[in-house]
């Protein structure tokens, strides 16, 4: 049995603006029968530009009747503007809290609200730039990196609990994985302090496996790196590389380049002595 | 409030008789079973006694019988016992439709380089054994394959596919938490080599089961220690539990009867009433191969927790196969393995009785439901759409 606080049972037995209004400002459908929830919101704003009224119809659990009957309390008397402010943390915390394994109901809520002030704005549906990562509930990338970020997430699981993604198939999970690294990687370096010798160096041999091993290859050659001295990296060229007479072009252009960009900008590509 | 209890499936309530049969070894009765003294001896006794009574409602022979802590206990005891003893053979065939005590364990044995088969079953949850003929190889070392499935009841035909398995060599077990004490089983008349029993499913307490071995088939114990249950099974005895299991397994055989006419005809009327009261629904599982007590009916366009606690504030108790039930974000296993589409899934409700539910039990619930699914339609997105389109059409 759920622990179910007082007010998500109380907004569960009695939920508030239950329905749909007539030609409404702002309309949106999200999440599916499939996923096993899914909210039909939509608001009306009065001459002030502020929600005068606001409806919802919801399949889904109690928490997810709860969450979109406080939603739609919530946002009541806000401008759209305002009302894009508030975050499933805000619908959660308005409920008194939601169990970790329902707390994408409180982000289905968030997400409806978006889509329907996009809807009043005739923005478009999908956020631009969004890719669709878990295909079984459709989530974007940019749904699960927001999800990320205001609910400091860390593990897959967790971004499972909060957005659904990888809840189904799990085929998305690394992809998840992936994501979590990114916006973690992102709130790091802006705090990394300067590399010490060895983070460089260990990030040189990642940066050379992960992003230029891989082209050269295709291309039949390959690099080796014979040492590292402060910022110059002295490698050896391989295979097509090593006969090729546009390998110190390659060496400038693309690997100096690319390491530069991912390492560090002082850093200066040697040929080894052949 | 007064509660209706229909999640028999899940537990069931401890009868009056069986609590009178443990209560003295909770409290006058409280000697060591091994003990050499007559005041722990007197304890064995009783649990002797209790054996026969296990052994009387399964048509076993009392020394077949080992006493374990639960069902999942006796599942895991027979799945490793089966690959201890035949440590050359790697193979396990099972249903996509076990429960989670074998389904959990094999993906588990699948990672220690074991190979599992999950053999299908049809749209009615029906088992092909024409699959399973095709599944067993040289290489099989068990079969476990359930009597009657806990979520909607169908009944699989395992003492033929015990035959099937020994005519190969192969050991079959079979889970028979939901079917003991419901359907008639007699070990006489099978070659299944070993069976699983829980207690708190037939009117005993939890905390008490069986594993029924026959006799001659090798046995390696999961729990290792004491001499108790002739070594088969180490740990001192749960003497009341024993005690209690005995009692309910001597009412079991009493009640098969009712069970299969008092309780079906109820659980049948339970199903007509909501079938026909509530549109949109739909029985899940085989209506003819069946336990008696189940029926899992799932109601479309709305979602099975939200109906449980609904039917929870009127002290209606049941179960859903839905996902937000489980905190997992996919219906039940058994459903999706029948086919049953997602839309069907979410709403599924399984109502399971006993002989102590009553006809007026059975007509509050008839008379109760049409207005929870109806009022949780009445919020749901997809339900006006779909009786829009109902009515063009």
């Amino acid at each position: 049995m759920w622990e179910y606080t007082d007010k998500v049972k109380e907004h569960f037995l009695n939920p508030r603006n239950v329905g749909e209004i007539e030609n409404p400002d702002g309309v949106a459908e999200v999440g599916s029968l499939a996923c096993g929830d899914a909210l039909k919101l939509t608001f009306k704003l009065d001459e002030n530009k502020r929600i005068k009224d606001a409806k919802f119809k919801t399949f889904g659990c109690a928490s997810a009747i709860a969450s979109s009957s406080a939603l739609t309390e919530m946002i009541k008397g806000m401008t759209v503007d305002e009302a894009l402010k508030v975050s499933n943390q805000d619908i959660a915390q308005y409920l008194g809290g939601l169990p970790d394994e329902k707390m994408h109901c409180s982000v289905m809520g968030q997400q409806a609200l978006e889509k329907a002030v996009e809807n009043y704005r005739g923005a478009p549906a999908l956020e631009a730039g969004a890719k669709i990562i878990c295909e079984c509930f459709g989530v974007t990338d940019k749904e699960i990196e927001r999800a990320i970020r205001e609910n400091n997430l860390s593990t897959v699981e967790d971004v499972t609990n909060y957005t659904k993604a990888g809840g189904g198939c799990g085929n998305c999970q690394d992809a998840i994985a992936q994501i979590l690294e990114r916006v973690k990687a992102e709130t790091t370096t802006i705090a990394r302090p300067k590399l010490t010798n060895l983070q460089k160096i260990r990030l040189i041999e990642e940066t050379i496996e992960r992003e230029i091993r891989p082209s050269l290859k295709q291309d039949g050659g390959d690099i080796a790196v014979i040492d590292i001295i402060g910022n110059r990296v002295i490698v050896a060229t391989r295979g097509a590389c090593a006969t090729c007479n546009a390998s110190g072009i390659t060496l400038k252009n693309f690997v100096e380049h690319r390491l530069k960009e991912l390492v560090s900008q002082d850093i200066i590509v040697e040929e080894a002595s052949k | 409030m007064k509660t209706i209890y229909m999640d028999n499936n899940a537990t069931t309530k401890v009868a009056d008789e069986v609590l009178e049969a443990m209560l003295p070894y909770f409290t006058r009765l409280y000697g060591n079973p091994s003990s050499m003294h007559t005041f722990g001896g007197q304890v064995g006794q009783r649990i002797h006694d209790a054996r026969e009574q296990v052994a009387l409602l399964l048509g076993a022979m009392p020394e077949e019988i080992v006493f374990t802590s639960c069902g999942t206990e006796s599942d895991n005891s027979a799945i490793r016992s089966a690959l201890m003893t035949r440590p050359d053979k790697k193979h396990i065939v099972i249903s996509r439709v076990e429960h989670p005590a074998i389904r959990t364990l094999c993906s588990h044995l699948s990672t220690q380089g074991y190979k599992i088969t999950e053999l299908p079953v049809d749209k009615n949850g029906i088992l092909d054994l024409e699959n399973l003929e095709k599944s067993l190889t040289p290489d099989t070392a068990i079969v476990s394959l359930m009597w009657g499935n806990n979520e909607t009841g169908v009944i699989f035909p395992v003492e033929e596919a015990a035959r099937m398995a020994h005519d190969k060599g192969i050991i079959f077990h079979t889970d028979a938490v939901q079917s003991t004490g419901k359907i008639p089983i007699n070990m006489k008349n099978n070659v299944i080599d070993m069976l699983s029993i829980s207690g708190h499913k037939l009117h005993a307490p939890k905390g008490i089961g069986v594993l029924y071995i026959r006799r001659g088939t090798k046995f390696s114990p999961f729990l290792i220690g004491g001499h108790q249950e002739k070594g088969r099974r180490g740990g001192t005895e749960n003497a009341a539990g024993i005690a209690g299991l005995g009692k309910a397994c001597e009412l079991a055989a009493k009640n098969m009867e009712k069970e299969n006419t008092h309780v079906r005809s109820l659980r049948d009327k339970l199903e007509r009433g909501l079938l026909s009261r509530i549109s949109h629904s739909r029985v899940n599982g085989d209506i003819q191969n069946r336990l008696p007590n189940t029926t899992n009916i799932s109601f479309e366009f709305v979602e099975g927790e939200a109906i449980l606690l609904l039917m929870n504030e009127l002290g209606i108790c049941a179960s859903s196969g839905s996902a937000c039930t489980s905190g997992s974000l996919q219906p039940s296993h058994v459903l999706r393995a029948m086919g049953v589409p997602f839309t069907m899934a979410h709403g599924s409700i399984r109502f399971s009785l006993s002989v102590y539910n009553t006809e007026e039990e059975v007509d509050f619930v008839i008379e109760k439901m049409p207005a929870i699914i109806e009022r949780l339609r009445g919020m749901s997105p997809f339900w006006t759409q779909t009786q829009q389109t109902c009515t063009n059409q």
